[in-house]
């Protein structure tokens, strides 16, 4: 036994050795290829979300021009100020401020430098004030896309003329009103202030905002208590057999069904059947709810599965009702949960698009809902409208909706993790 | 009159617990041995007050407009809608509305008017006649419960039988979702069918479903045939899968054989933040940064690219998918037995080869479950392939060609005027079918793969 080394393995040998080698180098290939799987999906969150900063900051200023504005009375009739020719003063306003512009052949190359809307916000002023007639007041009015994106350095100077989008004289006169210090650029609240619009310069998300929170509205008074509802009824009460199975199998694939399908059956049945409005963010709620509500009953059923039976049993020793042990003890324990999957379910149903779309809640809307049946947008529905929309200054407000709306989001999951975090129980 | 009726359910609610309440309360100070709490003597005739209430109001909302409609068109004198399409009714009907909405534009036929003030009355009517029906459903339903508070009335009983009942409806609202979503898309899909042949739809080969809408509109005469469509939807899934599935499969073995809980704190939220942004954010991200970025390199190789390729909208469409396959794998592998990774170690073999060889063989049919999930995604996956993939269906299943999808087609066709009446708008529901029936099938293969799997290790 003792002599047979002839027979011993020799552990150093160069094969072996070779043969180690070749088994560590595999591990390290499959470590790097891990790594980089995991760094190629790092650089492209970070490239998302570096693009849309770096294309959605500008959006959150807004090129103005301020001045004192003297309110001509010759413009208007002080009984009647809503007629007056706001569209002149507008222009004086320009036309004041530039000292060599008065030789322009085309007067309207001047008017053009603010935005289109300026001069109904200063109909609205003086309407709202007509003292103000005669008055000499500092005003701040919104310029056109094409100068605001002068302003914020996004015009190449060097491109031929012809294909800029501004011409050297328009340059020129506009660099005039940067020399006598009457353009600022402010933070943009009109970028929530305001609803769509077709200029760029003056389109403000507060109709999609508004729409969005009515729609999720809606669609947390519908899931809520059905999806606990039915979650407590399939985790608690209901027989183990074939029926409670098929509810079972139902709702894990309802979880399942892309999301198109449900703007489908909206636009079908509350549309089509029921006659209910388009665009509305009612609709677009009870739409969204039915997405939502099988997200909440498996967050709720994983919930009240959580809460020992220990709990339950106590409670029906002492002679509490089946109802009172649910309604007492398990679903005040079982809480936390089932407002972490909640908010985690309604995050979702914030950011999802195509249902709200089939129902028509891409409209063009220039002014915000007042009540859930005004025609509104949503945010997501929003975004879509501005990234379909041809002007450049779009972009970077398409960028801007979508770092909002990234906001909202990040928000509510903070809250729900920080609601798990702070009352979750662990048995 | 809608916010009346449900305030008049409100209250009638809190005047039913209180009045319960104080009924029982008075005859348990009279010296009764009373069988339930006076509380449930409230709750069961809040109950039975709330729950017929609330459903007449919310059958009335919903039935409301359809009937008032109807009754506005009764009125209409026929020889008006003769011979008119369904599209036409529904443009006479809205003008109808905005009249009676106060919004008159131009100068309306006198029988428009007419309709209008008819449906403005009938507006007004059904307000009243719902504040009405409810004050009076909810003080019968109060006379009711009040009357059966009794010592020995079963409150608790009463009380606990209604909620199981609205326990069990809000199961079934589950159901109905299904349901719903079988009987609007085989509706539609069957009036489809009406129109356009079964076998052209499933087997044709071209795909232009610009049919003219007008009669005066010079346009083909559409063409239904969904094989394109499907292609391309596969090409583009197939983009997706392949950069999602080997990305996803490598992080996950990643973190779950080599990385340190520091590491996996890390990795872990950062893949979430990637699967919870919304996919309209992926589209823009898609026409805005990659469809670009592949058209210069395109051009750097001397091929032109079109803006809206399959490359572009399947590879967004692929980082979306990499959490969701990552993390699938990493429960994959999690729920294979410590046991035979501790065997394997013990045996000597190195961490990779245990991941390679023991560990990951016994994941598979988590993983394919999870992959089929993806799959499933990537085909019912909308916003993405709206905002960056093509319009025009084509045969081809050259990833650098511009492709349509199922998804994109139910949009495109949906969007804006909407009768149902026409094969155009009718076969967004025929492929909205087809996607519910390909995903069902998939989804259920996945989940079935996914639980017997589980069990042999339970």
């Amino acid at each position: 036994m003792t002599d047979s080394t002839a027979e011993r393995f020799d552990w150093a040998s160069p094969e072996i050795n070779a043969h180690l080698r070749k088994r560590k180098r595999s591990q390290f290939y499959l470590k790097s290829l891990g790594l980089g799987a995991i760094a190629i999906a790092f650089s492209a969150l970070a490239l998302l979300v570096g693009s849309l900063i770096s294309t959605g900051y500008p959006a959150f200023t807004q090129t103005h021009l301020v001045v004192e504005a003297e309110i001509d009375p010759d413009l208007m009739d002080p009984d009647n100020p809503r007629d007056g020719d706001f569209r002149q003063l507008a222009r004086d306003i320009v036309t004041n401020r530039v000292i060599d512009g008065a030789d322009t052949d085309n007067t309207d190359r001047l008017t053009d430098i603010l935005s289109n809307r300026a001069q109904f916000t200063l109909r609205d002023m003086v309407v709202a004030n007509p003292d103000l007639i005669g008055e000499t007041v500092d005003v701040e009015l919104p310029v056109a896309d094409r100068y605001d994106q002068l302003y914020k350095g996004f015009v190449n100077q060097n491109t031929p003329e012809d294909i800029r989008r501004l011409s050297d004289r328009e340059i020129e006169i506009f660099d005039q009103l940067v020399d006598g210090g009457y353009v600022a650029k402010p933070f943009n609240w009109d970028l929530f202030k305001n609803a769509d619009s077709r200029f760029p310069e003056v389109a403000g998300l507060k109709g999609a905002i508004i729409g969005s929170a009515y729609a999720l509205l809606v669609c947390f008074v519908l899931s809520f208590p059905v999806g606990i509802g039915a979650a407590i009824y399939l985790e608690e009460f209901a027989p183990k057999n074939r029926i409670s199975d098929l509810i079972e199998i139902n709702i894990n694939n309802l979880a399942a069904v892309p999301s198109v399908v449900f703007g489908l059956l909206g636009l079908a049945v509350f549309i089509g059947w029921f006659g209910l409005p388009r665009s509305v963010p009612f609709v677009g709620g009870m739409t969204l709810a039915l997405m939502t509500l099988p997200t909440i009953i498996i967050a709720t059923r994983a919930a009240i599965k959580s809460v020992p039976p220990s709990i339950r049993e106590a409670a029906l020793g002492v002679g509490a009702s089946k109802q009172q042990v649910v309604f007492g003890h398990v679903l005040p324990l079982a809480m936390p949960g089932i407002l972490t999957g909640t908010i985690i379910g309604l995050a979702q149903a914030l950011g999802e698009t195509a249902p709200l779309l089939l129902i028509g809640m891409n409209a063009f809307i220039t002014s915000a809902p007042s009540t859930p049946f005004d025609s509104a947008t949503a945010l997501p529905t929003q975004i879509f409208i501005w990234a379909d929309s041809p002007e450049r200054g779009f972009v970077s407000r398409t960028s801007a909706a979508i770092l909002v709306l990234l906001t909202f989001l990040i928000t509510m999951n903070a809250i729900a993790i920080f609601l798990r975090q702070k009352f979750e129980r662990k048995w | 009159m809608t916010l009346v009726a449900f305030l008049i359910l409100f209250s009638a609610v809190i005047i039913g617990y209180v009045l319960n309440l104080r009924a029982a309360r008075a005859l348990r100070d009279g010296g009764a041995r009373m069988h339930s709490l006076d509380g449930f003597h409230g709750g069961y005739a809040a109950l039975m007050v709330l729950v017929p209430t609330f459903f007449l109001i919310i059958f009335w909302l919903l039935f409301e407009s359809y009937i008032i409609e109807l009754l506005v068109m009764a009125a209409i004198p026929p020889e008006e809608l003769l011979e008119k399409g369904v599209g036409e009714i529904q443009l006479i009907m809205s003008e109808i509305r905005s009249i009676a909405g106060g919004r008159v534009f131009g100068e309306p036929a006198e029988w428009k008017m007419n309709a209008g003030e008819w449906l403005e009355t009938l507006n007004d009517l059904s307000g009243l006649f719902l504040a009405a029906l409810t004050a009076a459903l909810a003080a019968l339903m109060l006379y009711i419960a009040r009357r059966r508070v009794a010592a020995d009335f079963r409150a608790r009983q009463g009380l606990e039988r209604i909620v199981h009942r609205i326990m069990v409806g809000c199961a079934i609202v589950a159901i109905f979702v299904t349901v719903g979503i079988v009987a609007s898309l085989s509706f539609e899909t069957f009036r489809f069918f009406q129109m356009v042949p079964f076998w052209d739809f499933i087997l044709g080969t071209s795909w232009e479903p610009q049919i003219p809408i007008r009669e005066e509109q010079i346009a083909a005469e559409g063409a239904f045939g969904m094989v394109p469509v499907f292609l391309g939807t596969i090409v583009i899934a197939t983009v997706a899968m392949v950069i999602a599935t080997p990305i996803g499969l490598l992080s996950a073995i990643y973190l779950h054989e080599f990385a340190n809980a520091r590491v996996r704190a890390v990795v872990k939220p950062v893949l979430e933040i990637l699967a919870g942004v919304p996919t309209v954010v992926y589209g823009f991200f898609a026409i805005l940064v990659i469809a670009p970025a592949l058209r210069n390199f395109g051009a750097g190789f001397g091929i032109p690219l079109e803006s809206n390729t399959a490359l572009a909208a399947g590879g967004v469409m692929g980082i979306m998918l990499i959490p969701f396959i990552s993390s699938f794998a990493d429960d994959a592998l999690g729920a294979v037995p410590r046991s035979l990774r501790d065997g394997s170690l013990a045996v000597g073999a190195t961490s990779a080869e245990t991941v390679a060889k023991v560990l990951f063989p016994a994941a598979i049919p988590g993983i394919v479950g999870g992959i089929l999930l993806a799959v499933s995604r990537a085909i019912g996956e909308t916003m993405i392939v709206v905002m960056a993939a093509g319009l025009i269906a084509r045969m081809t299943i050259n990833p650098l060609d511009s492709v349509t999808t199922v998804t994109v087609q139910i949009v495109t066709l949906l969007i804006g005027d909407t009768a149902f009446d026409n094969p155009k708008t009718l076969s967004a529901f025929a492929l909205g079918m087809v996607l519910f029936l390909m995903t069902l099938m998939i989804n259920i293969a996945a989940l079935r793969i996914v639980r017997k799997y589980r069990e042999i290790y339970d």
